[in-house]
């Protein structure tokens, strides 16, 4: 239980950083935070006490696996999690090309 | 049933494509992606054929059997929405040759546009929770890059909002993603729906469908969550406001929400009364809030974001109502909301390549000038304001009977009461931009331009005189694919076993 | 992007190589082992990082790198969706996997799967590239 709570530690760390901190870059990193808080709450719902890692090594391994398919779409939720990442940075790379500034305070050129 | 895997690998394919293609001979570029776009606007109308005789079509990718394999199930409603999807695109992508001209590096956008196609189709046609969360993410990382295409500094502060909204929305799919299989252990939507029965009415039922409606809503930009959307839609090219605003939030948050609703979690108006109520209350405070703060706005292109959510409201509020027609209509409003918001924001597209700007204090005696834009304009805010003929006007039609046989008379007249402040902000462009005599040099909109507004005007015409066609073929079907409810995966399942 | 001294370029013209191989090796036993393509793809991107970071580029020659790379990248995912088409074309369904089957854990084994490691390693190794070219040297390849 306690491995669950500290995901939802994790995920509360990352949403109080985009919520609270006026540095963007800071705002991308509480976005990854979050990323992995989900991404290990998912790992560990595949978890099953005492169970091996789901590697084949053997035809006649007994199968005592831990399950495998949270394992494959948390790879897929990371590599979906990198574009959304170097997407994110690069457009706060070029808002500071433009701006000369990382604080979401001083960039309000839009109306709304 | 080979063409179902057209509809997602056709659009990836040329979006792999097109870099390669950039570098040899860049008008190709454009012809690709028109092709595409055709290609898959007449595969869509075969599918809406073959929904007419198989009402649920289950494709199983790589012949892995569900639930192991990731499976497509395409019914009524996927082959509606397929079918607006590349009816939008196809116009987005020939409006953009000209519009696109004074960008650098414009081969980039179709590769994104058809990375979005890609994504969009996927959502509608899988039929795994899973899949669905990657074709999302894939479709909205293209639209977040498209946003930010002109890489100036309003656009790239847009997109970096919605990039905030957006991922909050995906990270919390993704939760309860997590959740759903921890307590199901399966990542079909027919298996999880059969699994869902049998913990209908828990905390933990409730709990996953407000976390899925919570994200769905950031996408479809209802009414608290909205603040993305006023943004993103000033800011970005206008083809990607028309794409964006047609059909990105309808796919994003609508679909998803109603599939979700009606055929996974399996509610109905019968035995959730209070849920669909919910959905009413949602779907009206969307429709008066960005109706009403719609008329202090002078930008055009803002004016019509907060159009759209007005109207998004009323899609909600249809599905709200619960039966048939309210459904019906909700359905036919997504064809005409596509249609005539994807017309407006082409039409604000016309007019910044033309006049270079979007205030409409600025703006002035258009209407001579670029008469096609303005007439393109009159049809699809008709359209949206409900005129008789026109396909926004059944749309609204069939709500308000749905909200009259449903015993709700005060949603059917404030549904009419409320189109009235449709009619009120869009006299404003009307009135500033293209009635108001004055001087103006802006010249007619180029002919690829005039194309992609006459095509959607000739459709919002079309549709809206032979309404009755599209609700026996396409909307009809579409509307009992989803009152079907958990009949949904009994249908999967039983294609499964037919097909062995 | 200036180079580094004399003690980095030194170490890297001896751990390069085999960095590479290694990266080879992940992504050709991505089915029979942890790895795969992705895993695989990024040693592989790793491999260009390290060599831009250490000897350092000018500007013109990152400009033409980030164009190969965005070519590779989509030869990469053309790749992996003609292998999909040719399941359809050969077998009659997308993605089946029409190769024989082989012996399974050895490394001529799985079918289609290999080849789509391969091509799903082109596609990270150059799109992990071109994203270190985007962050690290947008100045110059911000105009195209």
């Amino acid at each position: 239980m306690i491995v669950f709570a500290s995901c939802i530690i994790l995920f509360l760390i990352g949403l109080y950083a985009i919520v609270t901190k006026r540095n963007l870059i800071k705002i991308a990193i509480g976005f990854v935070l979050i990323e992995y808080a989900v991404n290990l709450f998912f790992a560990l719902v595949g978890f099953k006490k005492g169970a091996l890692a789901p590697i084949i090594t053997k035809l006649d391994t007994p199968h005592n696996f831990v399950d495998p398919i949270p394992q494959a779409l948390v790879l897929t939720a990371i590599v979906i999690g990198l574009a959304t990442t170097a997407l994110m940075l690069t457009v706060i790379l070029r808002i500071y090309d433009r701006y000369k500034t990382f604080d979401i305070a001083e960039i309000k050129r839009l109306k709304g | 049933m080979a063409f179902i895997p057209l509809f997602i690998a056709l659009p990836l394919f040329s979006a792999f494509l097109i870099p390669i293609l950039g570098k040899i001979y860049k008008p190709l570029v454009w012809l690709l992606s028109t092709a595409v776009a055709f290609v898959l606007f007449v595969l869509a109308l075969y599918g809406v054929a073959v929904s007419q005789e198989i009402s649920m079509v289950v494709y199983k990718m790589g012949n892995w059997p569900p639930p192991l394999g990731i499976v497509m199930a395409y019914d009524s409603f996927s082959a509606f929405m397929v079918l607006v999807i590349s009816i939008i695109v196809f116009a987005c992508s020939m409006f953009s040759l000209r519009f696109l001209s004074t960008y650098t590096g414009n081969w980039k956008f179709y590769t994104l546009l058809m990375l979005m196609t890609a994504g969009m189709m996927g959502i509608v046609i899988t039929g795994d929770l899973f899949n669905m969360f990657v074709f999302l993410e894939i479709a909205a990382l293209s639209s977040y890059a498209l946003v930010a295409f002109g890489l100036k500094g309003e656009q790239l502060e847009a997109s970096f909002k919605y990039i905030v909204m957006g991922e909050i929305a995906g990270l919390i799919f993704l939760l309860t993603i997590a959740l759903i299989y921890a307590k199901t252990s399966t990542l079909n939507l027919a298996d999880i729906s059969t699994a869902l029965q049998f913990a209908k009415n828990t905390t933990f039922f409730w709990m996953t469908l407000g976390m899925l409606l919570f994200a769905f809503s950031i996408k479809a930009a209802l009414v608290p969550f909205h603040s993305w959307l006023l943004d993103a839609y000033p800011a970005a090219p206008a083809p990607i406001s028309s794409l964006l605003a047609g059909i990105c939030t309808k796919v994003f948050g609508i679909y998803t929400s109603a599939r979700i609703i009606f055929n996974i979690f399996g509610l109905s108006r019968a035995n959730d009364p209070l849920f669909f109520n919910f959905l009413i209350g949602l779907g009206l405070l969307s429709i008066i809030f960005a109706g009403v703060t719609a008329f202090s706005q002078n930008d055009y292109k803002r004016l019509l974001a907060y159009s759209s959510i007005s109207q998004v409201g009323f899609i909600l509020l249809g599905f709200g109502i619960g039966n048939y027609y309210g459904v019906l209509g909700a359905i036919l409003f997504i064809l005409a909301h596509s249609l005539a918001k994807g017309l407006l924001f082409l039409t604000s597209g016309s007019v910044v390549h033309s006049a270079g700007t979007t205030d409409i204090k600025k703006l002035s005696g258009l209407g001579e000038r670029m008469s096609t834009t303005a007439w393109s304009f009159r049809i699809g805010a008709l359209s949206v304001i409900g005129m008789p003929p026109l396909i926004g006007f059944f749309a609204k039609l069939f709500i308000i009977i749905g909200a009259i046989k449903a015993g709700f008379l005060w949603i059917a007249i404030a549904a009419g009461v409320l189109s009235l402040l449709s009619l009120g902000y869009l006299l404003r462009i009307e009135n500033n931009v293209f009635m108001k005599k004055g001087k103006s040099e802006a010249k007619p909109a180029p002919f690829t331009m005039r194309v992609a507004m006459v095509l959607l005007v000739v459709l919002i015409v079309l549709v809206g005189v032979g309404y009755q066609t599209i609700v026996d073929y396409i909307a009809g079907p579409a509307a009992h694919a989803l009152l079907r409810g958990l009949e949904y995966s009994h249908m999967v399942f039983n294609y499964f076993s037919m097909s062995f | 992007m200036k180079g580094m001294s004399l003690i980095v370029k030194t170490v890297t013209n001896i751990v390069i190589g085999f960095i590479f191989i290694y990266g080879l090796y992940i992504i050709l036993h991505g089915h029979l082992t942890p790895g795969g393509g992705f895993a695989g793809g990024v040693i592989i991107a790793g491999v260009f990082v390290l060599k831009l970071l250490t000897f350092g580029s000018k500007a013109k020659d990152e400009r033409s790198a980030s164009t190969q790379a965005s070519v590779w990248e989509s030869i990469g995912g053309l790749l992996f969706v003609s292998v999909a088409f040719l399941g359809l074309l050969l077998a009659g369904t997308f993605f089946i996997n029409f190769l024989p089957k082989g012996t399974p854990l050895h490394l001529l084994s799985a079918g289609i799967i290999p080849i789509c490691n391969i091509a799903i390693a082109i596609k990270v190794g150059a799109g992990l590239f071109a994203i270190f070219l985007a962050l690290a040297a947008q100045k110059y390849i911000i105009e195209d």
